[in-house]
């Protein structure tokens, strides 16, 4: 045999052939009949067709290798474009469209059957077989021959039929009608028939578009319109004519003018996927797109597609449910296996609801299977559902995912997302869940970090009761998060769903420092109050740590990550309790001034008792510091000093989260020093002091705390003290500049603190979660006698 | 390790079927048959919720390793049955979950 030079589109084509023929899945050799099968559908005279098989080698050989076949579609090209036969001219043709063959129904029948294996396919075989026969001979190139001609056309002939009938009648009831269902018979490019899976036939059915394409291809023109547009729509083929079509091809009632269609139209468009002579061009770039990518969904497909959602769904962001896409889908009268097949690629995230991307895909596989494409085993990468609206662009179902994902958090409430009942869905929902567990969700934060937001979440998990570390919870959220992506929205329903009520404020204001803190002190003060109760339930320095940690760390990381700012330091804030007693104690102006700041209002609901002075302090010692140095406080002359070390300790208060336990504790503490300064200072100490220090008592015990604050209560005190005092009532005119680069300083100390903090509390859950392992297996080990049989 | 993975129905007829062709099927499926017995006689003494058949599950399989495979396995399956057109009760023919099935028995030996 002479060498074989194959363009790429031929190369797939006859590829596919040899597949189709190769019904022994010998990969090496298309078995005869099926070979001969196909030369006749060539439409070639029999003696051409000997003089092929001789050329090409298989009567020497006895069998049809791949070569071989190839050599032998080749000439068929060769044939049937009106060349003469010659070994010589098999390389030397250039641009020769791709043998056609006008098998289609046979063609499509083994396809069908091969998808679908056994009853189906035998069904349908039968039908094939006997359309096919007749057709070969007598359809011919009839394409617009009318409905009528179908019984005895092959798919070639459904195509044409279809194609006027389509044009006469297109089926309102198919499902898909296409809304670019142009005048019926108007020929459609061939570019429609590119588009046919995609589902454009104006008129006919999108079997029809393809078949149409491809008869147009044959026999020009005529059969025009394969306008895959709707491709649903070309069901509606008339179904007179595609009687034969129907019965042949589906088991289906005749009246469908879909399940007939899509055999022959699969067939046709598999098989004659060709480009007529006429139009060569156009036939190459329509097999080339549909070779390369037959499952691109062209911009009129998916608008069609929409429109269709919209039917359903009105809200394109919403989700169809099951039943509804079922009753949809089971119109296309496509098999139950099959639509169930579509379902499974199509449905990306698993949750039972098809979004609008995944509507359009499953969609655009229905109308491709129609046509007669085999689907797919995976989810091709063209119909991927993406978060954007995309017409290529494989998108990863990540964009689903995230659209899901972020969906719920988005929401800002603890709800999760609608439909999110796989596993992957699961995770915001844990993120939410977690955070009413007040554990820090420490994942979410990829949010701007929040001082607000933290102090909220600070404040919601003191003052609620989220004291169990979820620990696995915990854990979760953090990974949730980052997965997630999503900025502050996440974070902020964790913190949400912390503090349940934190949510309307999370701002993800970055430079909410006061406020954050506020609120971290707000969230500490009940902590500071729950402190002081004998034993302050452990949870709490967990919970509140954890979440103010994890709200702190995750919006210090996102802070830092995101805006890379002093966010951080802001969402640190939360975590470091300011002082609580500080507030009680410390001079009301504190609060007042910080309140007004930023006021941490949640924070000050949230506190409730004692702490609103504190909270206000405590957050405020970031910017009391700032106003030490300014204003005269209270605390003149100490001020300035305290300033410095208010600020320096608000820095440091970077664990802040730890600062409001430290506060707490030194609110207790300081109570009984009762000096609001000493409150204050403690406060501002708290920071100064072992911004670390915080954090770990979080993780400690109470007493832990408790000595600690007593250490750093009078240092504090007299910081916080002068924090506070100068705080309130120093006007914010000075310093801002400096505020700020202190600020920015303190929340970076407080993210470290917060993230040093989030450490230790995962590590924590770590610890739990490995005994429950171990209990876990031990029960297992009992249980084990059972398990063999 | 898996050499047979079936999927029972609530009325204990099989779902899902299949077996490492090597070795005797009828006779895994006499044995899964016969396992049946053993969850009932579990279920029927702890008859709570799902999450404790789940345990019974883990607790019938080897941990860790069956416990992925079992969680893998009924993931597949949860998928399955939230496909709008699978009718509950049918034998499943998803080929996804035909090759998540696959997946396990053949990395399981």
């Amino acid at each position: 045999m002479e060498s074989l030079t194959l363009s790429d589109v031929e190369q797939k084509y006859y590829s596919d052939l040899f597949v189709y023929c190769d019904t022994d899945n010998t990969k090496k050799v298309a078995s005869n009949g099926r070979v001969l099968d196909l030369f006749r559908a060539a439409q070639l005279p029999s003696e051409v067709v000997l003089q092929i098989t001789e050329l090409c080698g298989a009567t020497r050989l006895g069998h049809f290798g791949r070569s071989q076949f190839y050599i032998a579609l080749k000439l068929i090209a060769i044939a049937q474009s009106g060349l003469p036969l010659r070994v010589e001219s098999l390389n030397s043709v250039k641009d020769l469209p791709l043998p056609r063959f006008v098998v289609g129904k046979n063609e499509a029948e083994a396809r069908h059957a091969a998808l679908y294996q056994d009853t189906d396919s035998q069904g349908l075989y039968p039908a094939s077989a006997h359309g096919v026969i007749p057709r070969p001979p007598g359809r011919g190139h009839q394409n617009k021959k009318g409905p009528p001609s179908s019984t005895s056309l092959p798919v070639h002939e459904v195509i044409q039929p279809l194609a006027p009938s389509v044009e006469s009648q297109p089926e309102p009831t198919s499902p898909v009608v296409s809304p670019h269902q142009s005048p019926p018979t108007s020929p459609h490019s061939w570019r429609k028939h590119k588009r046919q899976h995609s589902g454009g036939n104006a008129d006919r059915p999108p079997v029809v578009a393809a078949t149409g394409a491809v008869w147009t291809q044959f026999r020009e023109p005529q059969t025009g319109p394969v306008s895959g547009d709707g491709m649903w729509s070309s069901h509606s083929p008339p179904p007179p004519g595609q009687e034969s079509w129907v019965s042949f091809t589906a088991d289906t009632p005749p009246s469908s003018t879909v399940p007939a269609m899509h055999p022959s139209s699969v067939q046709e468009s598999t098989t004659i996927r060709t480009v007529a002579s006429a139009a060569t061009t156009n036939e190459i770039q329509r097999q080339s797109s549909s070779y390369d990518d037959p499952w691109k969904i062209t911009d009129e497909q998916r608008q069609y597609y929409i429109n269709q959602f919209k039917t359903i769904q009105p809200d394109l962001t919403g989700f169809i449910p099951g039943s509804a896409a079922k009753e949809f889908f089971t119109k296309s009268k496509l098999p139950i296996l099959e639509l169930s097949h579509i379902w499974e690629l199509s449905d990306f995230d698993k949750d039972g609801a098809l979004t609008l991307d995944e509507f359009c895909a499953a969609f655009h596989l229905v109308v491709a299977r129609k046509n007669g494409y085999d689907l797919p085993e995976k989810l091709p990468e063209s119909l991927m559902p993406k978060l954007i609206d995309l017409d290529d662009s494989a998108e990863v179902p990540e964009p689903t995912a995230d659209v899901g994902y972020s969906g719920s958090p988005v929401e800002v409430t603890p709800n999760k997302s609608p439909s999110m009942p796989s596993l992957n869905q699961a995770w915001p929902e844990m993120n939410q869940s977690n955070e009413d567990t007040a554990i820090v969700h420490p994942v979410p934060i990829r949010m701007t970090p929040s001082k607000i937001h933290m102090q909220e979440m600070e404040l919601k998990r003191t003052g609620s009761d989220h004291n169990h570390p979820t620990s696995p919870l915990l854990a979760k959220p953090p990974e949730l998060s980052e997965e997630a992506k999503l900025p502050a929205s996440m974070k902020f329903v964790a913190a949400n769903t912390v503090g349940d009520g934190y949510s309307s404020s999370d701002s993800f204001t970055s430079d909410q420092e006061p406020i954050t803190r506020q609120r971290s002190q707000s969230g500490t003060s009940p902590e500071a109050l729950k402190v002081v109760a004998p034993p302050p339930p452990p949870p709490r320095p967990h919970p509140s740590h954890s979440r103010s940690s994890s709200l702190d760390m995750n919006r210090t990381f996102a802070a830092t990550t995101t805006a890379g700012q002093p966010q951080p330091s802001t969402i640190a804030y939360p975590p470091a309790v300011p002082p609580r007693p500080l507030p009680t104690q410390t001079s009301v102006p504190h609060t007042g001034h910080r309140v007004e700041a930023e006021a941490v209002p949640g924070g000050g609901a949230v506190l409730t008792t004692t702490s609103p002075q504190q909270i206000p302090q405590q957050p405020n010692f970031a910017d009391f510091s700032q106003f030490q140095a300014f204003a005269a406080s209270e605390q003149p002359s100490s001020l300035p000093e305290v300033d410095k070390h208010s600020e320096a300790g608000q820095v440091d208060k970077a664990p802040e989260g730890a600062g409001p336990l430290r506060t707490v504790k030194s609110d207790s503490q300081v109570d009984e020093r009762t000096s609001t300064t000493v409150n204050s200072v403690k406060g501002s100490s708290g920071p100064l002091a072992p911004p670390p220090k915080p954090i770990r008592r979080r993780l400690k015990s109470e007493d832990e705390l408790r000595p600690e604050d007593e250490q750093h209560g009078p240092q504090k005190s007299n910081v916080i003290a002068a924090v506070l005092a100068t705080q309130p009532s120093i006007p914010r005119s000075v310093g801002k500049d400096k505020k700020a680069i202190q600020a920015s300083i303190r929340r970076n100390k407080e993210t470290n603190t917060v993230l040093a903090r989030l450490n230790s509390e995962l590590q924590q859950q770590l610890k739990d979660l490995l005994e429950e392992r171990i209990s876990l297996e031990v029960q297992l080990e009992q249980l084990r006698p059972f398990s063999h049989l | 390790m898996a050499v047979c993975i079936a999927v029972i129905a609530k009325e204990n007829y099989p779902l899902y079927i299949r077996s490492v062709p090597t070795q005797n099927e009828l006779k895994f499926h006499y044995t899964v048959h016969t396992s049946l017995d053993v969850v009932e006689e579990k279920i029927s003494a702890v008859g709570k919720s799902l999450g404790d058949q789940r345990e019974l599950y883990l607790g019938l399989l080897y941990p860790t390793e069956d416990y992925k495979m079992f969680r893998k396995l009924h993931n597949s399956f949860t998928d399955v049955m939230c496909n709008p057109f699978h009718n509950p009760g049918d034998t499943i023919q998803s080929k996804a979950f035909d090759g998540i099935v696959s997946g396990m028995m053949v990395q399981t030996g």
